[in-house]
């Protein structure tokens, strides 16, 4: 699970309790469909196995993809299936206004990535984000920042195997030790064989999948509806606008503009697009600082449209249950309450017959499995070259890290294995696992801008307003309490101070504490220690200090700064469109 | 050379394609298309993934097939 997206508790997928839903029966030719999948992603590692000579090539791709491939990677990397289930679930919970993970949170933090910091992550040659952290800053915030990283990069893909199992579980009565072993064996082989490439090329392969195999349900709900119009006068008017009720928290999600825009829009996607390595891995991988700083860009393009495909059916899914005779109902879980996470799968169950259907399930495990190849190539980079490197095996030869690289993917999916089977039994411990990675994140984004843009930001700064943003976080959350609940992991475990209309506006709210904590700590420490790093040291990391030489394209269409102009200004548009 | 990623995908999506679209031929009239609003969405969905498929293969393989003149050394005859 991407860490924004876990943070936002409200588009998390649990589907650990008991559903009521119709099993779904697969035929023949959706097994087919399935088994055709499988084979050619594990023919594309074996494809790929002779590209892999050097811990370069296995790592970083070589540094030779084409942007195109990037940039759909960059965007793919994201696009787990609990992305794809959570999104759908808050189009069914609040309408368009879900739209704002995209036009105002995703979009404008993957253009400033390309923009402004995709030069210092990519001229730097660091291989990794926390490497970054090592050459910007010094060698504890990059210890802080690989080991939390590492950690919750196969915690993420364990609670994804989890997701699958379960809900492979659920919809077809599959048996969970059966899913789990059969998904974690594709994407080791195909990690293990081709490394990054294989991994990049997989997450293309499902965005694809994803693409086409979900627009039919938005065809076919659509016109089952009568059209736009038709969907959109079933809808309360809440569901109708994106902002115009964002004046005030009395609207579905119970978020005001400004926690929006700062929260959501500013702290928490920027500290997500433009510091996790998982994403990041990917436009680093790129041929040239060119394609690296487009790779975002190219990825946002299809972002802006993923609405389209994601929150559309949530909204299909509540308007066909105001129209008369259709039949349908959003499941309800145990406790008879609609179970939004199942709008996707029961759209699917209900417009798909047999062959489309399994096209539909194809992407959708295609996704888990591409979102655990992501975490895994992430971790298996950060935890060679950012802690095994650093502190236990240095100066070794490259081929030995090459061997520490595969034996850490093995490990990592064994790990991710027991995290998923954590998760199966202790479904608590792991949220709140992921609370306190929650915390460590939130301040993130603080450090990297100061990083980035100030030179006199020192090591000691960003390491102790890391960790005073990651307490802030916490305190402000021991504090917090969502109107009608009560204390404990959702908040107000301390003592109830402030109350928050929804748990969304709490952690939008949470963000921008960490972050303001962050950054005044970080500038206070850094301006009352002295730098260690001189001017030249600093070359290549900090904006003032590094020549500005790289925009050097001759086509204005391979141009970062004016594509990406051209992609804030269709996201305005579409802000403005569907105000 | 690095894999064509173009090759994978259009492998993937005519057989895809392929299979639905065959699926959907030898279906149609069938019950099941009830759900999908009486349209035989197998068949015409197959065609449209066909396509992209094609659409993804050919140019990968026209320019595997000029990179293959390219590198060749000239044939003695």
């Amino acid at each position: 699970m991407t860490p924004l997206f876990s943070f936002l508790a409200t588009a998390g997928l649990s589907v650990g309790g008991t559903v009521s839903s119709a099993s779904i029966h697969l035929g023949l030719i959706d097994y087919l469909i399935l088994a055709i999948y499988i084979i050619v992603v594990v023919g594309v590692g074996f494809a790929l196995r002779g590209n892999i000579r050097n811990a370069t090539d296995f790592f970083l791709s070589g540094r030779s993809i084409p942007v195109w491939v990037t940039g759909l990677a960059f965007l793919s990397a994201n696009l787990g299936a609990q992305e794809v289930i959570g999104m759908a679930a808050s189009g069914a919970k609040y309408g368009i206004m879900t739209s704002h993970f995209y036009w105002v949170g995703a979009i404008p933090a993957m253009l400033f990535l390309a923009i402004f910091m995709m030069p210092f992550y990519y001229g730097s040659r660091a291989r990794s984000v926390p490497e970054y952290l090592k050459l910007r800053f010094d060698e504890k915030t990059r210890a802080l920042n690989s080991l939390t990283f590492a950690l919750m990069t196969v915690i993420s893909s364990g609670v994804s195997l989890h997701a699958l199992a379960s809900l492979m579980g659920l919809l077809l009565g599959w048996n969970y030790e059966v899913s789990i072993a059969v998904s974690s064996l594709v994407v080791m082989i195909y990690v293990f064989k081709g490394g990054l490439t294989s991994a990049i090329y997989t997450e293309v392969m499902q965005f694809f999948l994803i693409v086409l195999g979900f627009s039919p349900l938005v065809l076919l709900g659509l016109r089952d509806l009568g059209g736009w119009e038709g969907m959109m006068s079933r809808l309360p008017e809440t569901f109708t606008h994106s902002w115009k009720y964002m004046g005030t928290t009395d609207n579905p999600m119970g978020v005001e503009w400004i926690a929006m825009v700062f929260g959501l829009g500013f702290v928490l996607s920027f500290g997500y697009w433009c510091t996790d390595f998982l994403v990041v891995q990917r436009a680093m991988a790129a041929n040239s600082m060119s394609a690296a700083r487009r790779t975002p860009i190219v990825g946002a393009v299809p972002k802006m449209f993923f609405p389209l495909i994601v929150i559309i059916p949530g909204m299909i899914a509540v308007a066909l249950m105001a129209k008369e005779g259709s039949g349908y109902a959003i499941p309800a879980n145990s406790a008879g309450a609609p179970d939004y996470n199942m709008v996707i799968p029961s759209l699917l169950a209900h417009y798909c017959p047999t062959g489309l259907l399994g096209l539909g399930l194809t992407a959708l495990m295609a996704s888990f499995m591409s979102g655990m190849a992501g975490n895994v190539t992430a971790f298996n980079t950060v935890w060679t070259y950012d802690i095994y490197q650093s502190y236990i095996g240095r100066n070794k030869s490259d081929a030995h890290y090459l061997g520490i690289g595969k034996i850490t993917t093995i490990f990592g999916i064994l790990a991710s294995i027991g995290f998923a089977y954590f998760a199966k039994s202790f479904n608590n411990i792991m949220d709140a696992l992921q609370l306190v990675f929650a915390f460590v994140n939130a301040p993130l984004f603080a450090t990297f801008l100061l990083g980035m843009f100030w030179r006199r930001a020192t090591g000691n700064g960003a390491f102790l307003g890391l960790l005073s943003g990651t307490v802030a976080a916490m305190i402000f959350h021991g504090l917090s309490l969502t109107a009608g609940g009560s204390p404990g992991m959702k908040g107000g475990w301390l003592h109830p101070v402030f109350s928050f209309r929804s748990e969304m506006a709490l952690n939008f709210w949470l963000a921008i504490v960490a972050w303001t904590t962050c950054f005044l700590i970080t500038i206070s420490v850094s301006l009352a220690t002295k730098r260690e790093k001189s001017d030249s040291e600093l070359k290549g990391l900090v904006y003032s200090l590094t020549p500005k030489t790289y925009d050097d394209e001759k086509h204005w269409y391979k141009r970062p700064a004016i594509l990406g102009l051209l992609v804030l200004g269709m996201t305005v548009l579409l802000n403005i469109l569907f105000w | 050379m690095k894999l064509d990623l173009r090759l994978p995908i259009g492998i993937l999506f005519l057989a895809l394609g392929g299979l639905l679209a065959g699926y959907g031929a030898l279906t149609f009239g069938s019950e099941m298309y009830k759900r999908s609003l009486n349209i035989n969405v197998n068949f015409w969905w197959g065609l449209l993934l066909m396509l992209f498929g094609g659409l993804m293969l050919v140019p990968a393989l026209l320019k595997a097939k000029g990179d293959d003149k390219s590198t060749r050394p000239p044939e003695a005859d």
